[in-house]
């Protein structure tokens, strides 16, 4: 990989600034079953196409990003800081509505 | 040798220099590389070939082939003929045993023929096995190129540039200096690269030279060989005028010295003013080779036959030496006596960085080469890259050659013939991808440009079919040799110091890596330094330690969700180990949090584990978006960890906070000037004796660490390492993470059940907990101790045998000073994982028997932590 890739902070570097943290998940609630445990830690779409996907600045301002790339081309269409949110509840699927389904095309 | 002076040479005839080539001096002009200044001195013999020693000559003279490579200054692999000549430097002949002109090793060209063909030291020479590193090493020495001098220093310094342009231009050749010309005047910002040997014409535009693309990567991105330096262009468009290449032909001994491709003499003619042979025969596919005719016969060469292969094509061409030198050639039966044989099939397009950006590459059957289509968007290419090399004939004579006949080589950089080719396909390997890796054709130092489109035609001829289906092999950066240092970049080495660094080594501190971080191992005397802990007093810096304050209304909340263990009800000025899990239930990362007030924490990490530890916190802050502000401390703070009876009395001293028991309890935090230093106190044990941790300023380190010393004199201080350190946490039995853990390890295992506390909601982990819990464990981590006495400890990583099967290992062991006996940690089968019993530890070249303690070693109800 050697596309660059916009931080939302510092804007565009050399994707080698940044770690990878795969694309983004649905972490289960409450208790679940083994199943679901697995697939949520183990399993991943795969998607050949765009996907949306944390990454961190990791050599530049450290900031956490989501990015929405093509995983065919590495066209990155959008960055972006999830905006904050306040939640009272646990962790979980409805306190992250911004990681939910992955938009694939 | 040397020509009269002639216009349009590069050589400065005022200027003279010398170098040596093995001990002896060489005279060169400025303007000369070191190889046409060897060449002009009388050598012939450049090199010696890859695997048959074969005595070899200049064959291109433009940098690509592998028969000019000698070692310059201690570097190998230097091609000398593009190398510009260096006063004094020292250049020597590579892979040979001897001399260049007497090689022992050229035996295997005379008689290793039939023992020798590809890949035979994988079939003959695998018995008896144990003999293979001998097989091996001599295999290297009798084979391959120059050696590195593993001893040697660093002569060179190599360095890294990134460069943003609008148009890259790579190569600079007519065609490539008008794209740039095109696009200087589109104000485009643009840069030419070119490699040499000839210069490139000037026209205001930025031009690096000699500088070789060595690839064309995603992102168009254009990694260039600029002397030392890799400069890293980033172009909006590449435009690739990389030109064409003259090919060798197939015919026995097509490697002979003095058989060349046409524009090698051009060039040591109009180049340098050499006269690059007496007599001569040219046959060429097409105009440009041709013409060379005329040069050579200017430069006072007697042309004694020039083919057109476009008119005639002679069905056998048998070239005829002695000693490796060309004598004759025979064409059709009829013998003509050269010393030089100009020979070249068509020219083929240097496509391989296209095709590297994507393009496809297509055979043109009415040309004979192979051509690139189909670039993709923000690249182009120019010139005689795109094929168009004028009218041009396909080689058509057979290679074979009479009985006699002298080798054939599809690829001169690896010695590869035609009946290493011929054998690998009736072995099977019918496509060139896997004759390329069995016979390794065109994975050379010249990387396939003079030898891929050769054994191309020849697997086409030797199955019948065509080019066009044989295809050509998937083109890979680099495109050029590229050396190593290059690529490594500068060497960064980069080590993290305390501030009190420093105080360290004049203590005579043995100094050791943790991560990045250099630390003292001990100061001469662990088990000393560990006594002293027990007995009055101890100092350690803890500096390295990871810091992070972590602030806002739902600081307690984000803890919460993080540890397994209650943060939410940690009363402010009050300290809690914890263990960071992850949604896995896996243990990453282990230390203390310390409540400063309601709405912040101070956290504290490992050592190593900072860095994650703090990436990981931002991302779930980033995922939870609580209201929660983390800040990296680490370097901030310096830290030191007082332990021992003492450490009462001397904090006492240089304090007006009430240090007593009541006042400062143990998991106690307080901020107070201690020594007049600002500092939170943090009253823990991990070394098993009373403790305070100072936590206060890193510039203060120094100036605190020498108080604490000078103060605390009286009181039996000493201060110790890290070692010291290890012994005394393991008398307490507290884990390190990453080595009594690894990326397996869960809280129940590890023994550290009441930190997960299952009435909480969720935390990071909970869920996989809940399976282990359900499952049961399978591994327990335990304590164990050897015999008193025992001399020797178990090795770390040794197993455990339950059984007469390996069934454990032993993560952590130490001799422990105070008990007297060999101590440790392991991961045991669950049903060994109770107190007393029996493990046996495989240590000594036998066995020992150990027995499980759950319980600490040293101090079991925390007595000590709690005085």
């Amino acid at each position: 990989m050697s596309f660059l890739l916009p931080c939302p902070n510092c804007g565009p570097r050399d994707v080698n600034e940044f770690a990878y943290q795969g694309e983004i998940t649905t972490r289960p609630a409450g208790s679940p079953t083994f199943r679901e445990l697995t697939s949520y830690l183990y399993f991943r779409r795969n998607v050949a196409g765009v996907q949306r996907e944390w990454w961190c600045h990791r050599l530049g301002c450290q900031a956490w990003f989501q990015a929405e790339r093509d995983t065919r081309t590495n066209e990155v269409l959008l960055t972006e800081i999830p905006p904050p949110m306040r939640h009272e509840g646990a962790p979980g699927p409805e306190a992250t509505p911004a990681l939910g389904e992955n938009p694939t095309l | 040798m040397r020509l009269e002076p002639r216009p349009g040479e590069r050589l400065d005839r005022g200027e003279e220099l010398t170098f040596t080539f093995r001990r002896k001096e060489v005279r060169a002009f400025a303007g000369d590389t070191f190889g046409s200044a060897l060449f002009a001195s009388g050598r012939r013999i450049f090199s010696r070939s890859f695997k048959y020693h074969r005595p070899r000559g200049l064959l291109c003279c433009s940098g690509h082939c592998a028969n000019c490579m000698m070692t310059v200054d201690g570097e190998p692999n230097v091609r000398v003929c593009v190398e510009p000549v260096r006063a004094g430097a020292r250049v020597k002949p590579q892979n040979v045993r001897w001399w260049l002109n007497w090689d022992l090793m050229a035996v295997t060209d005379k008689v290793g023929g039939p023992f020798t063909p590809v890949g035979f030291y994988y079939r003959t020479m695998i018995r008896p096995r144990r003999a293979w590193p001998l097989f091996e090493r001599f295999l290297r020495g009798a084979a391959g190129l120059g050696r590195v001098d593993k001893h040697a220093g660093r002569k060179r310094r190599f360095d890294t540039e990134n460069r943003h342009v609008d148009v890259l231009v790579i190569g600079g050749g007519r065609s490539g200096v008008e794209a740039a010309r095109q696009a200087q005047i589109r104000g485009e910002d643009v840069v030419l690269v070119d490699e040499g040997p000839e210069p490139v014409e000037r026209w205001g535009f930025p031009v690096l030279w000699p500088a070789r693309a060595i690839g064309i990567y995603e992102g168009n991105l254009v990694p260039v060989e600029h002397g030392s330096t890799l400069v890293r262009f980033r172009a909006k468009r590449i435009v690739v005028a990389t030109g064409a290449l003259e090919q060798p032909m197939l015919f026995p001994g097509n490697d002979l010295i003095g058989v060349m491709l046409p524009g090698a003499a051009r060039r040591m003619i109009d180049l340098w003013s050499l006269k690059p042979g007496r007599r001569a025969v040219v046959i060429a596919g097409d105009e440009r080779a041709l013409a060379v005719a005329d040069e050579l016969a200017a430069a006072g060469v007697k042309v004694a036959r020039v083919v057109d292969l476009r008119r005639t094509q002679p069905r056998e061409i048998e070239a005829w030496g002695r000693y490796g030198r060309l004598e004759s050639v025979t064409l059709d039966g009829q013998t003509i006596g050269c010393d030089l044989l100009l020979a070249s099939g068509a020219r083929q397009p240097a496509y391989s960085l296209l095709a590297q950006a994507g393009a496809r590459v297509e055979y043109d059957s009415k040309r004979g080469i192979f051509v690139p289509r189909d670039l993709p968007p923000g690249i182009e290419a120019v010139g005689a890259v795109t094929g168009e090399v004028g009218k041009t004939a396909v080689p058509a004579a057979t290679y074979n050659g009479a009985a006699k006949a002298d080798k054939c080589f599809a690829c001169v950089c690896e010695d590869v013939t035609d009946k290493d080719m011929k054998r690998a396909l009736a072995e099977g390997f019918d496509s060139l991808e896997l004759a390329k890796r069995y016979t390794t054709v065109t994975m050379g130092p010249c990387q396939g440009k003079l030898c891929h489109l050769p054994s191309i035609r020849l697997y086409a001829r030797e199955t019948e079919t065509d080019e066009a289906t044989i295809g050509t092999t998937t083109a890979r950066p680099p495109w050029a040799p590229v050396s190593l240092g290059l690529l490594a970049g500068r060497p960064h080495e980069p080590a993290k110091r305390t501030s009190i660094h420093h105080r360290h080594k004049d203590l005579g501190a043995r100094i050791m890596w943790t991560g990045a971080w250099r630390r003292p191992h001990s100061y001469g005397n662990p088990e000393a330094e560990a006594k002293a802990v027990h007995d009055s007093l101890g100092l350690i810096d803890v500096s390295t330690l990871g810091k992070l304050l972590v602030r806002g209304p739902d600081a307690a909340a984000f803890l919460e969700r993080l540890y397994s263990n209650r943060f939410a009800d940690l009363k402010v000025d009050r300290i809690r180990y914890g263990v960071l899990g992850t949604d896995g239930g896996r243990i990453m990362d282990d230390g203390t949090i310390a409540r400063l007030g309601e709405e912040l924490f101070y956290v504290t990490t490992t050592s190593t584990g900072a860095d994650t530890v703090i990436e990981w916190f931002d991302w779930w802050n980033a995922v939870w978006g609580l209201g929660v502000e983390t800040t990296n401390v680490t370097g901030a703070l310096a830290a030191v960890n007082l332990a021992g009876p003492n450490a009462r009395e001397l904090l006492g001293r240089l304090t007006d906070l009430d240090v007593s028991n009541d006042a400062l309890d143990y998991l106690d935090a307080k901020q107070a000037h201690v020594a007049g230093v600002p500092c939170l106190i943090l009253r823990i044990g991990f070394v098993g004796e009373l403790g305070y941790e100072l936590h206060f300023p890193s510039p203060h380190g120094e100036y605190l660490w020498d108080t604490l010393l000078s103060e605390g004199a009286d009181l039996g201080i000493r201060p110790f390492g890290l070692e010291p350190q290890r012994i005394l946490r393991l008398e307490k039995q507290h884990i390190l993470v990453g080595q009594d853990t690894d990326s397996e390890s869960n809280l129940l295992e590890a023994n550290m059940p009441w930190l997960v506390k299952w009435e909480k909601d969720d935390f990071v982990g909970k869920a996989a907990l809940e399976h282990v819990r359900e499952r049961g464990p399978r591994e327990q981590l335990v304590g164990f101790e050897l015999a008193k006495g025992l001399g020797s400890v178990p090795p770390e990583g040794g197993q455990i045998v339950v059984d007469g099967e390996p069934g454990g290992r032993v993560t952590s062991a130490r001799w422990s000073p105070e008990l007297g006996r060999p101590i440790g940690l392991a991961w045991v089968p669950p049903e060994l994982a109770h107190e007393g019993a029996e493990l046996t530890i495989k240590m000594n070249g036998g066995f020992e028997t150990g027995r499980v303690r759950l319980k600490p070693f040293f101090d079991p109800d925390g007595g000590h932590l709690r005085s």
